[in-house]
């Protein structure tokens, strides 16, 4: 039976994050003032996992996140979805991490976790979108990492073949398990949640772990354990001066394709 | 060649894809010499690959002081384990101040490893780098509506990443020499993970890196009716198509004509901005273009202060509009237009 293991990061919800600004006296971000929702692109990673509990014999998904208290929703969200147990790690001392101290505090999450055979990321989040936190996970727990995956080509063996996209094309990767793979859009339709899926999820307890659970000091963690911050900050001035065109509809195109083309740009 | 001081030297990862080093590998390495001169260190390429010889005087005359070779039929393809292992190997030898790599797909995948191995920071898709004046690079990424430089004070190698375009090309001096270390190559690939094939599809379009105009559609289109009418308008001005990243989390278009921080950066003569409101990760990616156009139905968008001409629309009645009158201009202009309608053509 696999254990997979999915990495899901609670992210201010993209589609109203444009108010956050960062704090001009700690630095760090302010992320009060949007609502935390899952990362869109982890919910392929979960449908990844999904799918391969239902076309497997079996497997186990243990959902883990790192985040603050209120980041246990979206791990509820994942058990609903139909994963089997949900982790969070959450702990004042792990707050500013930077990639490394985050990855670096999940690989250690997973460590007590056990044995796992896959791991899923997403490929980016949308608040960090580093796209760093995949491949240190599985640099820190020294398994193989294939990043931006479109396609599972061959799953059957110990030995898994893959596809992944790379500019104009694709590479395809031959890994043994166990392995680490970020996970693209391309790979899967992500399911909607069921009322069913909802209830049950209710019952479920999120285990919490704390930098004591874990085991580690705390200058290992969070903004301690970073090693890089926030040195200074500017507004950028590309201003150009505007000129609004005036009119109606037709009015504005047709001045619009006069002054492109007086610039020689139709 | 540069005095060498008390730092270690700058690195660059110069990426080759089918024996040709990527564009933005020369561009790093001409940015590296900028900053080696505030550090009065000397700039040093890693190149991996598969009879790149001849490739290694490029490196020098775009500002590369000494370039490690590993040249071997092994290397020829990105190997996640291999080109790991011989980048930190030598960094815990040699003891760079600085590395840079590409954002490219193997860059993004590659530096994050590299960086945990050795146990140092890493910033991601920078826009810009520069040297303060404790000697900390400072690395530059637009964030929450400006732009914030990450600095790794302690951990060495101090690692950065930027996208193809952020630099510019660097001026080319052939007269500049340098010196060639071959590194040692393991004969076998290790055993957990191996590139089997690599398989590169000719591009369709005009490449968004190059075009000469671009029309870049944000998640004002609304809906894929919207999307495709913007779509119309690129193939209309025989201009590539590029997006904002709600465009593609909504699904309508591909990452790969994403522009921004995380996606391509353009330059072109012409860029038209439909239905996005100008945030600073989008914007940072058109690069010096001539002429800025926006349609936005919100006549407040911050996206109007930073474009020539603005038109203040529905871009779902506007479009249409658009390519109605443009088609009817270079009818009236049609004896200067002979030869050049292929694209119009195609959709009347
Ligand atoms: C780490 C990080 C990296 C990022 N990297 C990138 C990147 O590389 N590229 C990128 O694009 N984004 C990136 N983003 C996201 C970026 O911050 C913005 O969220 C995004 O660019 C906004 O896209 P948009 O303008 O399409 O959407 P919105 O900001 O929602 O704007 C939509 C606009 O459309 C207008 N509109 C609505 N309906 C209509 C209509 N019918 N007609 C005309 N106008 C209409 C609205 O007035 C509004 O101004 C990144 C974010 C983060 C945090
Ligand atoms: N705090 C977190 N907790 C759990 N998983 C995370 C966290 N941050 C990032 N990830 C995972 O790493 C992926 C890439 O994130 P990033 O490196 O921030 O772009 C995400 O899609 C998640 O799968």
């Amino acid at each position: 039976m696999y254990r997979i293991i999915i990495c899901v990061k609670a992210v201010p919800d993209p589609k109203r994050a444009d108010h956050i600004r960062i704090d001009p006296v700690s630095k760090t971000l302010n992320r009060s003032e949007a609502p935390l929702v899952l990362n869109p692109l982890d919910k392929h990673a979960v449908e990844a996992a999904l799918q391969i509990k239902e076309t497997t014999a079996g497997a186990f998904l243990t959902v883990i996140s790192m985040g603050p208290p209120e980041a246990g929703n979206i791990v509820r969200e994942c058990l609903a979805l139909g994963a089997d147990e949900g982790i969070l790690l959450s702990d004042r001392a792990f707050a500013g991490a930077d990639t490394y101290a985050t990855a670096f505090t999940l690989a250690r999450g997973i460590e007590k976790i056990g044995r796992f055979d896959l791991i899923f990321c997403g490929m980016a989040s949308s608040d960090g979108g580093t796209e760093w936190i995949g491949p240190q996970i599985a640099t820190f727990l020294g398994v193989p990492v294939v990043t931006m995956v479109s396609e599972l080509t061959e799953t059957e063996q110990e030995t898994w073949k893959v596809k992944a996209c790379i500019e104009n094309g694709y590479r395809l990767m031959q890994v043994k398990l166990p392995a680490l793979f970020t996970v693209t859009r391309k790979l899967n339709s992500p399911r909607s949640l069921s009322f069913s899926g909802i209830v049950r999820a209710r019952k479920k307890q999120i285990i919490c772990w704390s930098a004591e659970d874990l085991g580690v000091a705390e200058n290992m963690l969070g903004l301690s354990g970073s090693p890089t911050g926030v040195s200074a900050m500017t507004t950028r001035s590309s201003r150009r001066q505007v000129e609004i065109i005036n009119g109606t509809g037709e009015e504005k195109a047709e001045k619009l394709v006069q002054k492109l083309a007086d610039a020689g740009l139709v | 060649m540069a005095m060498e001081n008390t730092c270690g030297p700058i690195w660059v990862f110069a990426e080759q894809a089918e024996g040709r080093i990527q564009d933005v590998s020369m561009q790093l390495v001409g940015k590296a010499r900028d900053l080696a001169g505030a550090l009065n260190v000397a700039v040093e390429v890693i190149l991996l690959g598969d009879g790149m010889k001849d490739q290694i005087k490029f490196l020098f005359a775009a500002g590369a002081d000494r370039v490690y070779l590993g040249d071997a039929p092994v290397l020829a393809w990105y190997q996640p384990e291999i080109y790991t292992g011989m980048i930190v190997s030598l960094a815990v030898e040699k003891k760079p101040e600085i590395m840079l790599i590409g954002s490219t797909c193997t860059g993004r995948e590659l530096a994050p490893m590299v960086a945990a191995r050795l146990k140092t920071g890493l910033t991601a898709h920078c826009i810009d780098l520069n040297i303060n004046e404790d000697k900390i690079l400072e690395q530059w990424i637009p964030a929450y509506g400006g732009l914030i430089s990450i600095i790794c004070p302690e951990n060495r190698p101090q690692m950065a990443t930027a996208a193809g375009g952020v630099f510019p090309k660097p001026a080319m001096d052939e007269s500049r020499q340098g010196e060639v270390m071959l590194l040692e190559v393991p004969t076998e690939l290790a055993g957990m993970i191996q590139t089997l094939e690599v398989v590169h599809r000719e591009p369709e379009s005009v490449p968004l890196e190059s075009a000469a105009t671009v029309v870049a559609g944000g998640v004002g289109a609304g809906d894929e009716k919207g999307w495709r009418q913007i779509a119309d308008l690129a193939r209309t001005l025989n201009a590539a198509l590029g997006c904002t990243r709600p465009v593609v989390d909504e699904g309508w278009a591909e990452h790969g004509i994403m522009i921004g921080q995380s996606g391509k950066m353009v330059s072109p003569e012409l860029y038209i901005g439909i239905g996005l409101s100008g945030e600073l990760q989008h914007l940072i990616g058109v690069v010096g273009a001539k002429v800025m156009v926006a349609v936005n139905k919100d006549a407040k968008s911050p996206v109007f202060e930073q474009v020539d001409y603005g038109i203040v629309e529905d871009c779902r009645t506007f479009v249409p509009l658009l390519i109605e009158k443009i088609k009817a201009y270079r009818k009236r202009h049609a004896a200067t237009y002979a030869g050049r309608d292929g694209q119009d053509s195609r959709d009347t």
